[in-house]
């Protein structure tokens, strides 16, 4: 009895996630007016490729691309390096200072200067309006410090001792022998740094004005929420002109487009952070 | 020792460098929120005026709707957002169907991914007059309901789409405390006869006890600032009343409207009420629970 009420309750659960997932990659492919109608329950209707076609003739969409695949790349290289840099003397039980090193980082989680003194800082550095406003500010996450600081101190301290012994330095073994056993941790943090930076927005709308430099997240933000309030106006008045429903169908496409990415590596990428969550909760 | 290491502390200079000049700084820099803050003459060179702008945003017509917007939304949000999570990881916990537990844990660890704006458009698209929901409701001989621009919708829309997007992966981590939870205990509970759900009762919830009461107070630390991104994404000139928070304001007088030194006021007042929150939380978590974040 018990049994059979947990597996109702999930199915139901599971149901409502997917649900709204299937809904919108089926919109993307149907034709706009019979989603508008209401036809649309599941499986395509009228199944096209129109509004693909227009999501990819539009510019906005290629810069946005291109932008994000940069600002991902770079950010993750140099959120990646300085996080293993702080981490891995916080690992070491003999690095002088490590506690005080830890309040330094930790209290930063909990107050901050806040979104004004921050915007000034990066405008008297001159770097509005370029890249680095993207990518440096939220440069190191202290939570990921400590979930890499927790992996390395469960390598056994021996193994340094004894490269000690034969007269390796700190920085050797770092890069020769507890990088390459670290794999597991460091492709969550590529996983975990990456997905977030793909999906930032926020330090760009404050920070760029140019448009060039856009990245994907404030194109989708002008396209899907942007120009809906008035294009709801629009439609509800049942003006269903060939427009309307154009863009109504390219907001579909759209969503699906720029979560590609993500949907294609999810797959591969998911007993990674599973991995990567259970060593940042286990020993905190 | 420091000597020897010597090369551990270059390695560490320049994050440390880092935390200094964008974390620290700023912090040093919220005292325009006490002066009269003019560009050229710079933080240090502008004029002190005390607690002017503190005094002006506390008698300001927007100070009430601000704040119970904020405290509401985040109660709210910590009200439904945080147990779900503790649910659905003892449910998952219960599946003995391997393939079915990673079908079902797959599929909710999905939305975890999906950017913020992607979901915010996903509302917009899902929840409009034309929506699939309003064409659902219809069925029912429900009117259309346009949710995103009805205050009275704001604060259910948000949490309930948190809850769609977090709940899978807000449960791993008490997954993770659940798999830790001795065997043995189980054993020794069947074979003094308990079922499976007093099971749950009497060995499961009381093993993730602690890691309950750390989320809780992490989240709680943060009740002032709610996921400002997102509620800046689902807000706008029709939803105000309910969606404007202490955050949108800061940006919306900040950023946009140039007033520095009265938002960074109003961002510090956010800031230190997070704090005390965190402070008064912890305190009773150690007393209550031995459980603490320090």
């Amino acid at each position: 009895m018990f049994g059979i009420g947990v597996y109702i309750i999930i199915g139901l659960i599971t149901l409502i996630v997917l649900y709204p997932l299937v809904y919108v990659l089926s919109a993307s492919f149907s034709d706009p007016g019979a989603v508008l109608r209401g036809e649309l329950w599941l499986f395509p209707i009228d199944p096209t490729l129109d509004s693909y076609s227009r999501v990819f003739q539009n510019e906005d969409i290629w810069t946005g691309f291109r932008n994000t695949f940069l600002y991902t790349t770079l950010g993750t290289a140099l959120n990646l390096g300085l996080s293993i840099m702080i981490a891995y003397p916080l690992s070491r039980r003999d690095f002088y200072g490590r506690s005080l090193l830890t309040i330094f980082l930790v209290f930063t989680m909990f107050f901050s200067g806040g979104m004004v003194p921050t915007y000034l800082l990066v405008r008297d550095l001159g770097m509005l309006n370029t890249i680095w406003a993207v990518i440096v500010p939220g440069a190191v996450s202290v939570y990921n410090v400590i979930i890499i600081r927790t992996f390395f101190q469960n390598i056994p301290n021996e193994l340094r001792e004894s490269a000690d012994l034969d007269g390796c330095s700190n920085i050797q073994y770092l890069l020769k022998i507890l990088l390459p056993l670290s794999k597991p941790v460091i492709a969550v943090m590529i996983l975990f740094y990456g997905v977030s930076q793909w999906n930032a927005f926020f330090d760009a709308l404050i920070y760029l004005t140019n448009r060039d430099l856009f990245p994907l997240q404030l194109f989708l933000r002008e396209m899907l929420i942007q120009g809906q309030l008035s294009d709801m106006v629009q439609v509800s008045d049942s003006t269903l002109d060939a427009h309307a429903l154009t863009v109504e169908g390219i907001k579909y496409a759209v969503v699906i487009v720029a979560s590609l990415p993500m949907l294609i590596l999810y797959p591969f990428l998911q007993r990674f952070f599973v991995k990567g969550v259970m060593i940042g909760s286990i020993k905190g | 020792m420091i000597k020897r290491n010597w090369d551990l502390y270059l390695l560490v200079l320049p994050v440390i460098l880092y935390f200094l000049i964008f974390k620290y700084y700023p912090m040093y820099g919220v005292q325009i929120a006490f002066k009269d803050f003019i560009a050229v003459e710079g933080i240090w060179g502008s004029q002190w005026i005390g607690f002017d702008h503190f005094v002006r945003f506390f008698e300001s017509f927007y100070f009430e709707r601000l704040l119970s917007n904020t405290i509401g939304l985040s109660l709210y949000n910590l009200a439904i957002g945080f147990p779900i999570p503790i649910i659905l990881a003892l449910l998952i916990n219960e599946i003995r169907i391997k393939k079915a537990k990673s079908f079902v844990q797959t599929v909710t660890y999905a939305p975890h991914f999906l950017s913020t704006v992607v979901v915010v458009g996903m509302l917009f698209l899902l929840l409009s007059p034309t929506g699939i929901v309003n064409q659902f409701l219809s069925l029912f001989g429900i009117s259309e309901t346009s949710f995103m621009t009805q205050p009275e919708w704001f604060k259910t829309t948000y949490v309930f789409s948190g809850v769609w997007q977090q709940m899978g992966w807000s449960s791993i981590i008490y997954l993770a405390a659940l798999a830790g939870i001795d065997p043995q205990l189980h054993e020794a509970a069947k074979i003094d006869g308990a079922s499976r759900l007093r099971r749950i009762w009497h060995v499961n919830l009381p093993g993730i006890r602690s890691t309950i009461i750390i989320l809780l107070i992490l989240q709680t630390g943060s009740i002032v600032s709610v996921g400002f991104e997102k509620v800046f994404l689902m807000q706008n000139q029709l939803n105000m009343e309910a969606s404007d928070v202490i955050a949108t304001h800061i940006y919306r007088t900040g950023i946009a409207g140039a007033q520095y030194s009265y938002s960074a006021a109003i961002g510090l007042f956010e800031s230190v009420i997070n704090f005390i929150l965190l402070v008064i939380v912890n305190y009773t978590a150690k007393k209550t629970s031995q459980t603490s974040l320090w």
